[in-house]
């Protein structure tokens, strides 16, 4: 478990007064035997239930990814109704489909346009959508994504292999607070008359945090 | 700029690399066990999320700096159970006790747990506060972007908008504050509001003169011009 590695000081020397101000640092350095460690300290004291971690971890993996965000953007594009509900309320818009909870409690829904391309960010940490979206992928959390898309969004889109119209300007949304946006890419051309299930296949995760467009159709 | 997580505009982080395709949620198993160890300790209800977000903003620069993504969440959820009382130095030692812990009443069960993941935690309130700013006014952010109400304290003004003019674009309502939050100080609920700013008010070199950047803001981080 590596919970017995030598330490600098000793239990005896760790009087209150000397308690350090990252206690992580007891635990095992290696990350995947930190995490073993706590889990395993918790465990023991019934803080956790190992069972519910993998319920959780079932729910992310599994169950919540981009389809959902897919569905509420393919609906969006079929859908002028919906379309609406969801720019003026998208909380309760894409509540009324059973997208809700964790990370999802205050949505936004921005809109691409030939003139206006918006993109997700949290500079501060990775606030993201979870309920449409999933987890974050690494490069949304990864400090070159935080750092520059504020500063060179076209330079990070390039990244992606994606360049926009000369007079398409760019609009950055850094989720700062507890509300979470979702882009709704432009509806590709050749995608008219197609159904639900085949409109959300072209919408990919990254054209609903803005780092991507919608596929076209084959 | 206090602390290394307000990098928004930093230079020299190099390229966005994209994830592949078939990128697995999970890039390794301990990266879902973090997580959910994370949510689970959360449902403890020993801290609320603006409490948890400072604990990772709050480790070392070295620290900050070295770890990965998850290495971090696991780091500062250790530091926080220590902090909250939770767990003791001894535990993490290894050379705790096994006794029933007084919180085990509270321990996240399997079934309970899409309940809780459906449940959230909303941060909109009532508030007594009355929205100061209406849509299209011009105000500028607080300079500088430190916590106002503890030296060095969580703050969701990131610094690169410190001083910045800015127009009010939505209002979102009242939410809780995290400068107070974060820090015990209660939830202080007061107007939020997405504010625009022009890219070139905020970068020298701007990449198109009609670029924007949209920050949610608090009230109380914005001045009227």
């Amino acid at each position: 478990m590596g919970l017995d590695r030598p330490q600098a000081n000793s239990q005896s020397d760790l009087m209150p007064h000397d308690l350090p101000d990252h206690p992580h640092a007891l635990l095992p350095p290696d990350p995947a035997l930190r995490v073993k460690a706590l889990e395993t300290i918790l465990t023991r004291k019934g803080l956790i239930d190992p069972a519910a971690l993998d319920e959780i971890i079932d729910t992310y993996q599994n169950k919540i990814g981009p389809q959902n965000g897919a569905q509420v953007v393919a609906r969006a594009w079929h859908d002028q109704e919906f379309r609406t509900a969801l720019l003026e309320d998208a909380t309760a818009a894409v509540t009324d489909l059973g997208y809700f909870g964790r990370q999802g409690e205050h949505m936004v829904a921005v809109e691409n346009t030939p003139d206006i391309h918006n993109m997700v960010v949290c500079t501060l940490c990775s606030c993201y959508p979870w309920p449409l979206l999933g987890i974050p992928p690494a490069w949304y959390k990864s400090d070159a994504y935080r750092a520059r898309v504020v500063r060179d969004p076209r330079g990070v889109l390039a990244d992606f292999g994606v360049t926009l119209p000369k007079k398409t300007a760019v609009r950055v949304w850094d989720s700062t607070a507890e509300v979470r946006y979702l882009v709704v890419p432009m509806r590709p051309a050749g995608s008219e008359g197609l159904d639900l299930d085949a409109l959300a296949a072209l919408v990919t995760r990254d054209s609903m945090i803005g780092t991507g467009l919608a596929k076209v159709p084959k | 700029m206090t602390r290394l997580h307000d990098m928004g505009g930093r230079f020299g982080d190099g390229p966005v690399v994209p994830d592949a395709p078939d990128a697995p949620v999970f890039a390794a198993e301990w990266h879902a066990r973090a997580l959910a160890v994370t949510l689970a300790c959360g449902a403890l209800g020993q801290w609320n999320i603006d409490i948890s977000r400072h604990a990772r903003e709050r480790l070392s620069p070295k620290d900050y700096t070295g770890f990965s993504y998850y290495e971090k969440w696991i780091s500062a959820l250790a530091d926080l159970l220590v902090e909250r009382g939770v767990l003791t130095v001894e535990d993490l030692l290894g050379q705790g006790d096994d006794r029933p812990h007084p919180l085990a009443s509270k321990v996240l069960m399997a079934n309970d747990v899409a309940a809780t993941l459906a449940k959230g935690g909303p941060t909109d309130r009532a508030s007594d506060i009355a929205p100061r700013f209406s849509l299209g006014q011009a105000v500028r952010c607080r300079h500088p972007a430190d916590s106002c109400l503890v030296d060095g304290g969580h703050t969701r003004l990131p610094a690169y908008a410190a001083g910045a003019r800015g127009y009010i674009l939505r209002l979102h309502g009242a939410h809780v504050l995290p400068d107070s939050n974060a820090h015990g100080l209660g939830e202080a609920p007061e107007p939020l509001y997405a504010v625009r700013f022009a890219a070139a008010e905020l970068w020298a070199n701007p990449e198109h003169p009609n670029d924007q950047v949209i920050i949610d803001l608090w009230q109380s981080y914005l001045m009227p011009i």
